[in-house]
């Protein structure tokens, strides 16, 4: 047993390493989801009918999206809705010539002159963003730890779920580039060091980065090996797994001096320094018994899942479920037309002995084991009374926003409820709910005014006949 | 191509409600099978009565609340109520009352609540209270180990303490007399092995967790073994108490009722601390064959007390 709350899963990360690190050819149609993963719309700055070049920008970062940059040289078709990660969203379609012609201007980036502004600028121009899956724009976090003053930089390859490989893809064949990738970051966001994360399952990683690290010669730099506990790859189980301290409940993690960066993301800033490239492709690992022979994809942003499938051989028969991230958290996909985004680390194709069906829901026999595994530290059973009632205090008491949404309790629940899907709907009600408030308070609010408005108007009124009236008096008076 | 979409989770661990129920009724079977041994095998066909009247009263309640009965009737959770009352009472209790103690338990106790995971009380311990303040006779006489299995019977070792200090007779004389063996109850010491060894199984298999067991035992050991320090003429020592009665079956069986436990860590503690200390007081107080029952029904009462200051601390939450 692990001292540390969650599931110890049967790993099925084997198979995909029986095939070298594919690299998928540049797709015929990029299609560029505006929301790359974090849940918010990039800026389109692009028209149908313009051309583009491999790293133009064709779309601007704003709040949680990064920007966005073509994959391929061609012609922008159409900007539009189209079956995304996401279900459906508003996407560029870029239609490539074939020439794959670089944007001019793209060059190495001497990192070590530039300041930490000028890197975090950089950082942000070239659309880096969190590739384990959350696509948080890279550079408003390392400036945020800037900011506050964090001084460690946690690199996280944990990859906790048991079908996701692409990050230990990724450490076997460039750990020297995330060791470059981290040292950039050091010197944009002034933390004083950094440690790698990696799980316990993956020796070949953490041996190739260690090899990575000594050569290197850098003492600001080191690993740490963890067991593989789903979900210690989460934020926050990740940054109290490494350091002990817990991310404030109301609050981020350079609260308590950590940033957080997946070590994908920092092999996406190695390359932008090296090549001056920004991100375009990242690395998708295509697994799950419905696939014919599983690999890790080196893949554009925008190619059609379905591309990806037919590199590593294929469907292999009939009955798959797709489903975009992993096991535990990955959302099932109804299309396989969806395109690789910069968030989406996993393909599984699973068939059904992959996903062996849930029973039937029975009631809660309040056991307990749900609060056995919990991350958070939550008691889901009693959390799901309170859901089940729609007692909003109950599930303020019992810590609903803590809830990661990472399934540890569903997966051991004997009597097969759907806990997070319920914590999920709870807390879309508790918005809903908060919004209704707001809007409320804001017609109140706007009620009151116009009340007000009107009241004085008529007072105004009133005071105006009043003198006029007067006034009428006085000339009366005087005239006569 | 793709089958319709599902919410995540998309894997589950599939160890389920009628698993759980089939592994706790795996772990009854040494601790019937001594039983057997020991009063007979009637206790089998006492246990089939409970069982057939569990299922009767369940798919009864189960319609009368228009409820599907299949998935719960393969639950298996009445007949876990039924096996543990069966073990709780004399194997010498007339086929009739045991049909009446377990309808008590599923029809009133579960079902009136809301049926599976809604009771507040444990419907065995419901259904084995209402047998011994209605028949208390028929409840407190249990056969004497060795003896043709309905020829002699006698009260319990528990009962024979209790009664006998009173009328002041010696430890060494009352330890002497037919209703004791080597630590325990004659026979109860066996029983209580093997309710042990199927209470070791259930924590090996992670069916049960260990406060409750825990704390139900050092509940009842350690007043037992303080109280025996200071009089030892006038209470039993430790090892009588942790093998006598329905201790064990109590501890693994009985008080790990997730249903009606308190549900969180520490709570699980308090609660299984108090049905082994109000056990014991109830023993070398109370004027019952054993504590075991009314403890836990007690305690039941005191669950969403215990469980409301036993939340634990929420992560990236201060501590208090």
């Amino acid at each position: 047993m692990s001292r540390h709350r969650g599931l110890q899963l049967e790993s099925h990360k084997a198979q995909p390493f029986e095939q070298p690190l594919l690299v998928a050819p540049p797709p015929r149609v990029a299609t560029m989801a505006l929301d790359q993963g974090s849940g918010e719309e990039a800026e389109a700055v692009v028209e149908p009918g313009h051309s583009v070049r491999v790293g133009t920008v064709i779309a601007l970062g704003r709040g949680a999206a990064a920007g966005l940059h073509s994959p391929v040289s061609g012609i922008v078709r159409d900007i539009g809705l189209r079956p995304t990660v996401r279900g459906t969203g508003r996407c560029i379609v870029i239609e490539s010539d074939g020439h794959d012609e670089r944007e001019a201007g793209m060059a190495p980036l001497d990192w070590r002159a530039k300041d930490s502004t000028a890197l975090l600028e950089c950082i942000g121009a070239a659309g880096v963003a969190g590739l384990g899956g959350a696509a948080f724009p890279t550079a408003a976090k390392l400036e945020l730890a800037r900011s506050t003053g964090a001084e460690l930089l946690l690199l996280n390859g944990a990859e906790c779920e048991p079908w996701i490989c692409c990050d230990d893809a990724l450490l076997r064949e460039q750990s020297a580039a995330v060791v470059l990738g981290a040292q950039v970051m050091l010197a944009a966001c002034g933390a004083r060091h950094c440690i790698i994360a990696v799980e316990d399952d993956k020796p070949q990683a953490i041996a190739s980065l260690e090899s990575a690290l000594s050569s290197a010669g850098d003492a600001r730099l080191e690993v740490t090996v963890l067991p593989a506990v789903f979900p210690l790859g989460a934020e926050g189980p990740l940054v109290a797994a490494v350091t002990g301290r817990e991310v404030p409940h109301d609050g981020l993690p350079p609260q308590v001096g950590v940033v957080c960066q997946n070590v994908g993301t920092a092999a996406a800033v190695a390359r932008l320094v090296c090549e001056g490239l920004p991100v375009v492709s990242r690395i998708v690992t295509v697994t799950g018994s419905g696939i014919l022979r599983p690999a890790n994809v080196q893949a554009h942003i925008g190619t059609p899942l379905a591309d990806l499938v037919a590199a590593c051989g294929g469907y292999l028969g009939s009955q798959h479920t797709l489903i975009a991230g992993g096991s535990l958290t990955g959302r099932a996909l109804t299309s396989d037309a969806v395109p690789v985004t910069k968030g989406l680390n996993c393909l599984l194709v699973a068939t059904p002995a992959d996903l062996p069906a849930r029973g039937a829901e029975m009631p809660c026999i309040r056991c307990g084991d749900c609060a056995g595994v919990c991350p958070a530290g939550l008691l889901p059973q009693q959390l799901h009374v309170a859901a089940q009632a729609d007692d909003a205090a109950a599930l303020t008491r019992f810590g609903l926003a803590a809830c990661i949404e990472c399934g540890c309790c569903d997966y051991v629940c004997p009597s097969a409820i759907p806990l997070t899907a319920r914590f999920r709907a709870a807390r879309e009600r508790q918005q809903l709910r908060e919004r209704e408030r707001r809007r409320a308070t804001d017609a109140r609010a706007r009620h009151e005014r116009h009340q007000r408005r009107l009241h004085e108007q008529a007072a105004a009124e009133r005071q105006a006949f009043d003198e006029a009236r007067r006034r009428a008096r006085d000339v009366d008076q005087t005239g006569d | 191509m793709t089958s319709p979409t599902t919410s995540p989770p998309h894997i589950v661990a599939g160890f389920t409600v009628p698993r759980v129920m089939f592994q706790v009724l795996l772990a009854l079977v040494p601790v019937a099978a001594v039983q057997a041994y020991l009063h007979g095998p009637r206790l089998l066909w006492l246990i089939a009565v409970a069982g057939a009247t569990a299922l009767a009263c369940e798919a009864l309640a189960l319609r009368l609340r228009q409820r599907s009965a299949g998935p719960h009737l393969r639950d298996g959770s009445v007949l876990v109520t039924a096996a543990l009352l069966v073990l709780a009472v004399p194997p010498t209790l007339p086929w009739w009352l045991v049909a009446f103690g377990t309808a008590v338990a599923v029809l009133i106790a579960k079902h009136a609540y809301g049926g599976l995971g809604q009771n507040p009380f444990n419907p065995a311990m419901v259904g084995y209270a209402v047998l011994l303040v209605s028949f208390p006779l028929d409840m407190t006489s249990w056969p004497t180990p060795g003896a043709e299995w309905d020829a002699v019977t006698g009260a319990t070792a528990l009962d024979t303490l209790r009664t006998s200090l009173r009328q002041s007779y010696t430890m060494q004389e009352i330890f002497a007399g037919p209703a004791f063996g080597h630590v325990g109850g004659a026979g109860s010491e066996w029983i209580n092995g093997g309710a042990l060894a199927g209470g070791l199984y259930l924590l090996a298999r992670r069916v049960i967790r260990w406060q409750i067991p825990v704390a139900v035992l050092a509940g009842i050991a350690v007043p037992a073994m303080l109280a025996h320090g200071l009089d030892p003429g006038a209470h039993a020592g430790t090892a009588f108490h942790l093998a006598s009665g329905a201790t064990m079956l109590g501890a693994f069986f009985i008080a790990t009722d997730p249903v009606s436990a308190a549900t969180t860590d520490r709570g699980r503690l308090i609660y299984g601390a108090g049905i082994g200390m109000l056990t014991w007081i109830i023993r070398s107080w109370g004027g019952f064959p054993d504590g075991v029952a009314f403890a836990v029904l007690i305690m039941n009462l005191a669950v969403p007390l215990i469980d409301r200051y036993t939340v634990p601390r929420i992560y990236g939450h201060p501590r208090k």
